[in-house]
């Protein structure tokens, strides 16, 4: 009997199990997933739960509903993984021998790298809204909130789904416009970037809406520390930014058993392959989702398309056949911005997000780049399709893992290299 | 995109970033400083060169990288390529705008 580990039952890991389970042989291949924590967050929600679009309930499951009927879940902690050795220590001194591992164990915030992000203001006037206990405190937070200057920040990049903390930005806006304090909440963007997002079609369009929505933006802020006397975030170039209510994403870094496995780079993140999503570690580990450090979007879009092509490749693997370098960094990006609208951006490794129409070339009835209902509710539908359709491994009708071009304005087309 | 500088005709992209790192040498990085309005010392070298080894290497650079294990630290980073360091000296070391911001 072979052995298929994954470690980490969230959106990556648990698509990885639904995937391979029923193209493996249930004589040949034992497939188990470890994951300590019981239950299983929908991400995206934590954008709608502070300002009360979301209930709680809409966005927790228990992790198990997920997991396939003939995977073992394991529900431990893990120590190391010893990679030459194929094996998996767990926190209880178990230890899982695998002929194949899958590492999806994700990106976690991490506030503890800013001086003065965890001190006293840390969920008293200094929020995130990356975890669920951040989104509720600061839900809380903002039900009694009554004014004054918001600052909407990001420590470093890369972090999970860049265009959240815009998002939350316009959701903020609009928030305070219902409530009526709009004329009492200043509104500040500040990013380590130069512009408002990084692709530059997409920071155009984005920036625009920033002037329309008189949010004001602080560019190329590189934070050092935050002095919680004055209530200021500092930079390394000596520029400050005082706020009365911050709404941060900290730095994001990967699991700190990859770091006690000598597995990860600066931010703990694992080298993989952008093609083929092997590690650089060894042939038979690889990896998917936010735990790579792959110079595409850590989105749960990026881990759906990721798991279409490594499932192929850990199949061609397992069958001694080359590996398809394949995934071309595709995400797909719905990106709320108030007022019950939305924008859907597309793009990939070499490919800027443009303007067209999503999924039918010419149709729709998505738009691409361009504000509208259609796209929120687009947003909103999303739930439950991750439910009831991503997760289980289900392929979205007319979704395709690598970006079609069909259907989409090329005419200002800007090739990058990573 | 053509660039004319220090006597040399380079390719550059539309932000001005060098497309072809043999084109460049310690001339041309002098002049596309003065351009930022740095005037280059021992200390800027250091980096430049620390910049180029790590490219040449496919290390991906970040500010964080720097300082982990670059010849100075971040603050110091910051007085030496005033705002947006990496982004300013990757582009007179002659390399490509680093991609650590995705």
């Amino acid at each position: 009997m072979k052995r298929l580990l994954i470690l980490g039952a969230g959106t990556a890991g648990t698509m990885m199990a639904n995937h391979l389970r029923p193209k493996l042989a249930r004589d040949q291949w034992n497939i188990s997933i470890v994951d300590q924590e019981k239950v299983h967050y929908y991400q995206p929600g934590y954008l709608f739960l502070p300002f009360d679009i979301y209930q709680p309930k809409h966005i927790k499951k228990p992790i198990e509903k997920f997991i396939p009927t003939g995977v073992n879940l394991i529900q431990e902690k893990i120590d190391k993984i010893l990679p030459e050795e194929n094996k998996v220590l767990l926190a209880n001194n178990n230890v899982l021998d695998f002929d194949l591992l899958i590492i999806a164990t994700g990106t976690k915030i991490a506030p503890q790298e800013i001086q003065g992000m965890d001190g006293p203001g840390w969920r008293n006037n200094i929020f995130d809204f990356y975890t669920f206990d951040g989104a509720k405190a600061l839900r809380d937070k903002l039900r009694k909130w009554q004014g004054g200057r918001l600052v909407v920040h990001i420590c470093e990049m890369p972090i999970k789904c860049p265009v959240a903390p815009l998002e939350f930005a316009f959701l903020a806006e609009d928030f305070f416009r219902q409530k009526g304090i709009r004329d009492r909440v200043e509104i500040t963007f500040v990013t380590p970037l130069s512009g408002a997002f990084t692709k530059p079609k997409a920071t155009e369009i984005l920036s625009h809406l920033l002037v329309e929505k008189k949010i004001e933006i602080v560019s190329d802020f590189a934070i050092e520390r935050i002095d919680n006397t004055s209530n200021t975030m500092i930079d390394y170039g000596g520029k400050e930014v005082q706020f009365d209510l911050l709404v941060t994403v900290p730095t994001n870094m990967g699991d700190e058993m990859i770091a006690r496995s000598g597995m990860g780079d600066d931010l703990n993140f694992v080298p993989t392959d952008r093609g083929t999503l092997q590690t650089e570690t060894q042939e038979n580990i690889f990896a998917i989702g936010d735990a790579t450090n792959l110079p595409a979007s850590k989105a749960g879009s990026v881990a759906h398309f990721e798991s279409e092509i490594l499932t192929e490749n850990i199949l061609r693997f397992i069958n001694k056949q080359p590996l398809k370098a394949e995934y071309d960094g595709h995400a797909n990006c719905f990106v709320e911005t108030g007022n019950g609208k939305a924008i859907l951006i597309d793009f990939n490794y070499s490919h800027e997000p443009v303007e067209g129409t999503f999924p039918f070339p010419g149709v729709g009835p998505l738009r691409l780049l361009k504000e509208s209902r259609m796209n929120h509710y687009g947003k909103m539908a999303f739930r439950w399709i991750y439910w009831n359709m991503l997760l289980r491994g289900r392929h979205l009708p007319f979704v395709t893992p690598t970006m079609s071009l069909a259907g989409k304005h090329f005419d200002d087309m800007q090739e990058h290299e990573n | 995109m053509k660039k004319g500088i220090a006597g040399a005709s380079l390719d550059v992209n539309e932000e001005g970033y060098l497309t072809d790192f043999a084109q460049w040498n310690r001339e041309i990085g002098t002049e596309l400083a003065k351009e930022e309005g740095i005037e280059l010392t021992d200390d800027h070298w250091q980096v430049l060169t620390f910049l180029q080894e790590s490219f040449n290497h496919s290390e991906p650079l970040s500010i964080r990288g720097i300082g982990k294990r670059g010849p100075v630290s971040i603050k110091q980073f910051y007085e030496l390529f005033p705002e947006g360091p990496l982004k300013k000296a990757s582009k007179i070391a002659g390399i490509p705008k680093p991609s650590s911001c995705i």
